[in-house]
């Protein structure tokens, strides 16, 4: 059964390639989270916080609007954006949240791209009373600005990592530099199903209740499994999240939509099943954008949380044995998608997300009338009002002058939130 | 006995110790980064580390970052290691043994890699990122090539682990001093201590140790337990401040650490 790998590999890809310094401190974790896995009372805790605080089952809806720019198939939303901070991220983060306190840390560590992975973590640090710091690239704080404020009031330390290529890459090496120096009391809450054993299996179990949900969900409403699943592809979380359930219906086609950015054949990109080669970056064996002397390559995505030039091992493994394709969506594309859903359905969702709906509407096209798609829609797209707005010339001029003066005097009063001295 | 063992042994038996130099090549040009790799050697530095700038390097703190970022922009390739290498062991008996992030031997290759460096005239390969449980090819190949593989030993490291990593390497261990990445510090981890006496147990004869060390005195008190002391970051300082004169004065001072 595809649906039984643990790792630490899947195929050739995964495994552990960090300092030494780090071993004990995954040996650690990767033994709690075998135990808590085996443990009903951490199930049931977890679970209990679904229902309660995540706003678990999430809910799945048809979008008979959209679809009819899909070829006429039917198109079902798994609805992650109505989670608790507005992506499918909480889940993988309250699970880690709570090993971490079996584990004693008392600091969580993160990475983050677009922001919702930072937020999600700064929401569990504040519910659990730890502290938290969240490494995020200084572009991605310029394009995120929302996000960060959000961190900020959640009581998390948000720090701008300058160097390399200033996005999400950068941002996971910082909190990997953190993690070697202070592994004692903190815990890295990686944030995707990348990273050294066990972070890739792991992440993944933690999202499978989306699968596993939706998987049942449809076979409600439809009577018949989905003729393809489609998330999604930066690190790949959500993605794993929703293929899990349906690795091994033979009949259930699994598609992941990776950021093009300007084009996949062009310079600008996120491509990295479909233009990649196998290497090793950020501790596991896995396709990455590179150059011919194993430099990575820095990736381009108007989406901050796909501009990632690495990925899950496992989706590595999945695309070599032919179980699932992978294929890429420019930015143009996401863009158009998200507006027509936004225009269609009301529904606004995150630009990462919007990768996915482009590939239904292709994949729809394909697929024909009689084809039933399950889409996973991983976020919201509140934090992407501002990229929206520019992109779309959504803005009137007075408007856009009088955001503008905003946008400096908020600047100004985070520089001033984050100035030495001041911090609590 | 390899050269880089050799060169640590004596050293014990001539002093207190040994001192190994870091530097990245390509910084701040390939030329100046092999004079003062030489200036290493001529003033005290018993084997030379010659780090391979990478995009990605988790182990390293903010100097040698900004340092093989510059190299990197600058063009650098693996191509140019190799000469260095090359070029550095032509003109001096010192050692020379390789720090690299393993992403860029594995896409080289780690058979042509090895060989290559043999070529060159290279010792050894120092691996941030790999252990030993994740190096089966480089194993082989070393053994092959005679090349000393260098692996890191961390104070978090298991009982279990040490006698791995010991078993492993050949050359030294690399006995990282601190939880933490390169860069100066004001005193050195007690943890240092602790570490080498549970390597010494876990039967090493070569326990070198890196990370956080930047004065004659820390040389000095880091020899009195091991084999050899680890210098990086102010190197680079050095370099990037004072270039070649100031790495060669920076090693002098140094160096008068490893007198017994």
């Amino acid at each position: 059964m595809l649906k039984d790998e643990l790792g630490p590999y899947f195929g050739e890809f995964g495994g552990r390639f960090v300092p030494e310094s780090l071993i004990a401190a995954l040996d650690e974790l990767d033994a709690a989270y075998n135990e808590a896995k085996n443990d009903p009372e951490f199930a049931a805790e977890l679970a209990e916080l679904h229902a309660s605080y995540t706003g678990r089952p999430s809910i799945i809806t048809e979008i008979p609007r959209f679809a009819e720019h899909a070829g006429g198939a039917r198109i079902i939303l798994k609805r992650e954006d109505l989670n608790h901070t507005g992506s499918h991220k909480i889940n993988n983060v309250l699970g880690q949240a709570l090993l971490a306190r079996r584990l004693g840390k008392t600091r969580l560590i993160a990475e983050t791209g677009a922001g919702q992975h930072g937020v999600a973590t700064a929401t569990a640090a504040a519910l659990f009373g730890m502290s938290c710091v969240v490494y995020m690239g200084e572009v991605d704080t310029e394009r995120q600005a929302l996000n960060v404020a959000r961190m900020r009031l959640l009581g998390a330390e948000v720090i701008p990592v300058t160097a390399g290529s200033r996005t999400l890459k950068d941002a996971i090496n910082e909190g990997l530099r953190d993690w070697v120096a202070n592994v004692d009391d903190s815990h890295y809450l990686m944030g995707t199903v990348a990273g050294p054993h066990p972070f890739p299996v792991m992440v993944r179990d933690f999202h499978r209740v989306i699968g596993d949900e939706a998987r049942e969900q449809v076979l409600k409403l439809t009577g018949a499994l989905p003729d393809a699943v489609v998330a999604c592809v930066g690190g790949g979380s959500n993605a794993m999240g929703i293929f899990h359930a349906f690795l091994d219906d033979a009949d259930v086609a699994l598609y992941g939509y990776e950021a093009a950015g300007e084009g996949h054949l062009t310079e600008r990109h996120a491509a990295t099943l479909t233009r990649g080669r196998p290497g090793v970056l950020h501790g596991a064996r896995s396709y990455m954008l590179q150059d011919a002397e194993g430099q990575t390559i820095e990736s381009h995505s108007i989406s901050a949380g796909l501009d990632y030039p690495g990925v899950g091992p496992e989706h590595s493994w999945l695309k070599d044995i032919g179980r699932a394709n992978y294929e890429p969506i420019t930015d143009a594309e996401a863009m158009e998608a998200l507006r027509l859903l936004s225009r269609t359905e009301g529904i606004i969702p995150a630009i990462e997300s919007a990768h996915a709906l482009a590939g239904a509407i292709k994949l729809g096209k394909e697929l024909g009338p009689d084809s039933v798609i399950l889409v996973n829609l991983s976020g919201r797209g509140d934090k992407d009002m501002e990229t929206a707005a520019e992109y779309f010339d959504l803005i009137d001029s007075a408007e856009k002058a009088a955001a503008a003066d905003k946008k400096a005097s908020d600047k100004k009063a985070a520089d001033e939130q984050n100035a030495p001295g001041e911090k609590a | 006995m390899s050269a880089v063992e050799e060169a640590i042994a004596q050293a014990n038996r001539d002093r207190a110790g040994a001192l190994i130099g870091y530097l990245p090549v390509g910084f701040p040009t390939v030329a100046e980064s092999i004079e003062a790799a030489v200036a290493l050697a001529e003033n005290g530095v018993d084997v030379i580390e010659l780090g391979l700038p990478y995009s990605d390097p988790v182990m390293d703190g903010p100097a040698i970052q900004k340092a093989t970022q510059l190299a990197l922009s600058n063009g650098f390739r693996l191509q140019d290691g190799f000469d260095a290498v090359a070029e550095i062991t032509s003109r001096v008996s010192t050692p020379v043994v390789l720090m690299s992030y393993w992403n860029p031997i594995m896409q080289y290759g780690v058979d042509r890699f090895a060989d290559e460096l043999k070529a060159a005239g290279g010792a050894g390969i120092i691996t941030p990122d790999l252990v030993s449980d994740e190096a089966t090819e480089w194993i082989a190949a070393s053994e092959r090539t005679g090349l000393d593989r260098i692996f890191l030993a961390a104070p978090s490291s298991s009982d279990e682990r040490l006698v791995r990593a010991v078993e492993a390497s050949t050359g030294f261990v690399y006995a990282v001093s601190t939880m933490g990445i390169t860069g100066a510090r004001s005193d050195v981890d007690i943890a240092a201590k602790t570490l080498v006496a549970r390597l010494r147990q876990a039967g090493s004869t070569s326990a070198c140790v890196g990370l956080g060390i930047s004065t004659a005195e820390q040389v000095r008190e880091v020899l009195t337990y091991a084999d050899g002391a680890i210098v990086g970051s102010v190197f680079v300082s050095a370099l990037s401040s004072g270039g070649v004169d100031a790495v060669a004065k920076t090693a002098a001072s140094l160096s008068t650490g490893t007198l017994a």
